[in-house]
């Protein structure tokens, strides 16, 4: 094949893609479920939620620091608190309008940036208590949706989630890796006093 | 022979690109709706203010130049306590001379790194802890209406920790004696530019 003729196919092409760019067909956003039925619907909600997502993500660094046998607490007790908080939650009526989960942020970042050794039956009750208080609030909020099939995939993707976030943390060994995380805790605490100030503004 | 075969598989390859953008499938993002928009304001708005930053990155050059621990000491305290000021902008405290305390942050931190001054830790987390407030106080609060103010926060924190992390990534240039040259003049850039906004703030 000759070049010109390359290059006249070539053009060709081109305006063939630019002519299928003009024509989109409709994307539909702003779908609340994933349509994958409820345990999807569950994972998706905690991974859209950046209220439930920065805790649990801040409460794997933590437990990553602390080490493996932390970590190993962390894998176990955190997904399964965060359940039980749900069924509490299901059952509820009410949603507490004060962010409590903004302390979540402020607390669990404030441990990361100052790299604080807590004993690990200390740390232990820390996870299941954010677990906990988190899994309520989904609870309530998911009660008119996926319910108790949301939860349920929202623990499985707990457990993922914190078993690579942890595991990762755990294996890193340049003491500049560790800085990095603790930067990133100090940005979750950070975040959690802007949540404060923002409910008393009423905007969050 | 080959080169025929590339033109025909990059012009397959334009095809099936083109089709696959044409395949838009449903978008999942943006449950909260327009609330999302926040994460990218709060990304954009330290990045919109001269100011922030050159302050920022003074913090992160100034840091370098101190080197550890003070290198990661700073960055830590720095967005945390800026967040602390931006609740008292939340709460409605009040904070006299907002400007002129951002423009005092440029003078003093291109000072501190033009002079390549070594304080204690201590003195220099402090001295760094009240400029972010300023700076928290002035830019934190600075919200549109009907976004999200947990995603407007997140993005605005990560945005300052990206500048912070920029300075550090220049002020590493600090080894070489060059380097050395070259950050102390940057510093007395941040400095004049510092000047600049004092004057600006004062008229």
């Amino acid at each position: 094949m000759k070049i010109n003729q390359q290059v006249i196919i070539l053009h060709k092409t081109l305006i063939a893609v630019f002519g299928l760019l003009f024509c989109p067909s409709n994307a539909a956003a702003h779908l609340v479920t994933t349509g994958m039925g409820p345990v999807y619907d569950g994972i998706g909600h905690l991974l859209l939620t950046p209220e439930d997502l920065v805790p649990a993500l801040a409460v794997a660094l933590y437990a990553g620091l602390r080490g493996r046998a932390p970590g190993r607490r962390a894998l176990f007790f955190f997904p399964l608190a965060w359940l039980l908080g749900g069924f509490i939650g299901l059952a509820a009526d009410a949603m507490p309008t004060f962010p409590v989960s903004a302390f979540s942020f402020l607390l669990v970042g404030i441990l990361i940036a100052a790299d604080l050794r807590l004993p690990d039956n200390a740390f232990t009750v820390l996870a299941i208590a954010v677990g906990i208080m988190h899994g309520f609030f989904n609870g309530i909020a998911l009660k008119a949706g996926p319910g108790g099939l949301g939860l349920l995939g929202i623990m499985f993707a707990l457990f993922v989630l914190v078993a690579i976030v942890s595991a990762f943390v755990v294996s890193l060994k340049p003491p500049w890796t560790r800085i990095v995380v603790r930067v990133a805790g100090s940005w979750v605490a950070a975040m959690g006093l802007l949540m404060i100030g923002w409910f008393f503004r009423g905007q969050v | 022979m080959k080169k025929d075969f590339g033109y025909m598989n990059l012009c397959i390859y334009l095809l099936a690109f083109a089709l696959y953008l044409v395949w838009a499938p449903s978008a999942q993002a943006h449950v909260e709706q327009g609330q999302a928009v926040g994460f990218i304001t709060g990304l954009e708005h330290p990045w919109s203010g001269l100011d922030h930053v050159l302050a920022m990155i003074a913090v992160g050059l100034w840091g370098a130049q101190l080197g550890n621990p003070a290198m990661w000491v700073l960055p830590i305290i720095f967005p945390m306590v800026m967040s602390f000021g931006a609740m008292m902008g939340l709460l409605g405290i009040p904070l006299p001379g907002i400007e002129v305390g951002i423009a005092a942050s440029a003078i003093l931190l291109g000072g501190m790194v033009l002079g390549e001054v070594r304080p204690k830790l201590v003195v220099a987390a402090i001295l760094v802890g009240v400029f972010a407030i300023f700076h928290g106080h002035a830019h934190g609060t600075e919200l549109p209406a009907g976004q999200s103010g947990l995603l407007y926060s997140m993005g605005f924190v990560i945005a300052t920790g990206v500048l912070h992390g920029i300075g550090i990534i220049i002020g590493l240039i600090h080894r070489w004696p060059a380097g050395k040259l070259v950050l102390r003049g940057a510093g007395a850039f941040i400095a004049a530019m510092g000047m600049f906004f004092l004057w600006r703030a004062l008229i």
